[in-house]
């Protein structure tokens, strides 16, 4: 394998009643070793629910109804939907982590910081002693920049801030060394202060410990800051994919044109924003065209009857428009 | 535009809210989160005034206390020169007619058990006596202007997305003709693309009702976007104040430097220098002693932990309150 993760052709469905309704339509990523990669789209796009399925813990009623995803693991390949739950779990924390959007509620209120880093410690490394722990703990809090991490060690999450309590987490999902990090909203609950500080951090990990990062976000400057690599989402499925250079100077699909000008012409001449019209169609809702065609300015007829391709345009930037390719999705 | 020239609507005057905390069996006050510490500033008609600062700032207490909604621990608020502070509760509900607020979360705020036309006629008839004519005439001329058609008035709350419930939620509170509307972060709770439609609207709104609006955010590009006058908060004090645009290109206080330094450029070739602080924001409950920001301070000197720096003009209708002005681009 060239590449850390491949995911080909996911598909995750969810139940309305009792009919199947698909919020991922074929989906297929490429995270390369030691890259940092952007996903970003609007709710309801499903970046989220990609994460999750990498980590295999979809929850009920969303299901995978095919697809497979493959990962270049420290003991070879492994394909992480194939694996039985003792195999996976051996791979959550330990191969892949991930940070969660809200930090005030994703650590547990009842356990201090102490057991919660311990936690994630004992699980992959039964043979570990207490004073093992203490240290691997305090070194991570010291290289996520806590201050007093003895004192915090022994806090309760309640008695921390939004800031310290992401550090942690980011703490606890980078202590067993993991090859893939999946972050998916890890600034949108803080402050821009505070952002810029984690933001600064994962950065800094990613140098030290030769990681890859997926982030996603809904924030394009969060993107343009910290990326590499980047897919648009749009309505399940990706729209445009480039390097991040690429995607903000040469854009050629309308959907990411619209987000970065109606973000790019707050502060611009005119006082009018830029707006895209109507709204994200929800899953189940899609039309057998061009997804994004009832909200497009440059829509013809052909949009509405087939399905563009996400085909590649130059080297590397890959886009789903007719207005870049003629190839129709099969 | 100097002091003279502007006319004046909202006028605050050394606001302050404290909330008590409460503590043991017979809930004793044990100390004050000082929320809101001194605030002052003017909004003048047909003006937009930004708050902006950081989560636990204060910037919603003030606005809430403003339209007496908490009610102020200190300070008085003036509008259209009537004190509002000294108005009992009679008074303040036929002044409230002429002052709304609009809330951030659109799924909370609208109430579920109520379909478009109950939402939107509910304020009319709190403050108004009128014909059935022309209640339905009101109502379907607000309707037209948010964008939505008269079918749309039948249907519940969560029938609509959330652009549509803030669109709601903005109509509700414009219904009465109200010339004061405070909006505590109305589009922080939506999607980008969503966002625009809604800016856009309530920009138009403004400038055909002519509205005097506080526009609460945390957003500094949506308040760069829509403010004419903007006032930066840090633990519950106005810390810089004036024109959007001054303020934006020549920030004067280290906080504001920060602030402005820490948002995402959105451009990858040209990524932001960020002027990273330190540590998090001290716990209201107990402030630190002289300037609010100067345990984070890049700048902080002696007296910065002994006095408090007061809001002082360092260049026309640009005021900031530091003891050591950094002049910054």
């Amino acid at each position: 394998m060239n590449n850390l993760l491949e995911i080909r052709n996911l598909r995750i469905t969810t139940l309305r009643g009792k009919s199947k309704v698909l919020l991922l339509d074929k989906v297929d990523l490429d995270i390369p070793h030691k890259c940092s990669f952007g996903i970003v789209g609007e709710s309801g796009c499903g970046k989220s629910i990609t994460a999750n399925a990498i980590m295999n813990m979809l929850p009920y009623p969303l299901s995978i109804s095919d697809g497979d995803i493959r990962y270049d693991s420290r003991n070879g390949e492994v394909e992480l939907l194939k694996l039985d739950k003792k195999a996976i779990r051996a791979i959550r924390g330990q191969e892949i982590s991930m940070i969660f959007q809200e930090p005030m509620t994703s650590l547990d209120p009842i356990f201090t910081v102490e057991m919660q880093m311990y936690e994630a410690l004992a699980f992959h490394h039964p043979a570990m002693t207490r004073q093992e722990m203490r240290d691997r703990a305090l070194e991570m809090l010291h290289r996520v920049n806590i201050p007093r991490p003895e004192q915090t060690l022994a806090s309760y999450p309640h008695q921390l801030s939004g800031g310290q309590l992401q550090r942690i987490m980011i703490a606890i999902a980078l202590i067993n060394d993991p090859r893939l990090l999946l972050a998916d909203e890890p600034t949108t609950a803080l402050d821009v202060t505070i952002q810029a500080q984690i933001l600064r951090l994962m950065n800094d990990l990613k140098e030290q410990n030769d990681t890859s990062i997926v982030m996603i976000t809904h924030d394009l400057g969060v993107i343009a800051e910290t990326c590499e690599e980047v897919a648009v989402f749009y309505a399940g499925q990706i729209v445009e994919q480039a390097n991040v250079m690429e995607l903000f100077h040469h854009t050629a699909h309308p959907y990411t044109l619209g987000l970065l000008q109606a973000v790019t012409s707050l502060g611009g001449e005119s006082r009018m924003l830029y707006t895209i019209p109507g709204i994200v169609p929800p899953g189940g809702q899609w039309s057998q065209g061009c997804r994004f065609a009832d909200r497009c300015a440059r829509c013809t007829e052909r949009c509405r009857e087939a399905m563009p391709a996400l085909t590649e345009i130059s080297p590397g930037h890959k886009c789903r428009c007719f207005l870049n390719s003629e190839e129709v999705e099969a | 535009m100097s002091e003279q020239k502007r006319d004046i609507l909202l006028d605050v005057r050394h606001l302050q809210v404290y909330f008590p905390i409460k503590s043991g069996l017979f809930k004793k006050v044990v100390g004050h989160v000082h929320a809101v510490e001194d605030v002052s500033f003017t909004v003048a008609r047909r003006e937009v005034f930004a708050l902006v600062g950081e989560s636990g700032c204060g910037k919603s207490t003030t606005g809430s206390a403003i339209l007496r909604l908490i009610e102020p621990t200190g300070g008085e608020v003036y509008f259209d020169g009537e004190n509002l502070s000294a108005l009992n509760e009679e008074q303040l509900r036929l002044k409230r007619r002429d002052m709304q607020f609009i809330f951030q979360n659109p799924y909370a705020s609208l109430n579920p058990r109520m379909n478009v036309w109950q939402l939107l006629s509910e304020p009319l008839k709190v403050h108004f006596t009128l014909s059935p004519e022309e209640l339905k005439n009101r109502v379907e001329e607000m309707l037209a202007r948010i964008g939505m058609t008269p079918d749309q008035l039948w249907r519940y709350p969560h029938q609509f997305s959330g652009g549509q419930k803030q669109r709601i939620s903005i109509a509700r509170a414009l219904i009465t003709h109200p010339s004061f509307v405070v909006a505590d972060e109305p589009v922080s709770a939506l999607d980008v693309s969503i966002q625009a439609q809604i800016l856009n609207l309530m920009m138009e709104l403004q400038q055909e009702m002519e509205l005097s609006l506080v526009f609460i955010s945390h957003d500094l590009n949506v308040v760069r976007h829509i403010s004419n006058r903007v006032g930066v908060m840090y633990l519950g004090s106005l810390m810089e104040t004036g024109n959007t645009e001054e303020v934006y290109r020549h920030p004067a206080h280290p906080y504001t430097q920060a602030l402005l330094s820490a948002v995402p450029s959105h451009d990858p070739a040209n990524k932001s220098k960020h002027i990273v602080l330190e540590g998090d924001v001290p716990n209201p409950a107990s402030p630190p002693t002289g300037c609010p920001f100067h345990t984070r301070c890049a700048y902080c000197t002696e007296e910065c932990r002994q006095a408090k720096p007061q809001l002082r003009e360092i260049a026309p209708d640009h005021y900031a309150a530091c003891h050591h002005m950094i002049k910054g681009d």
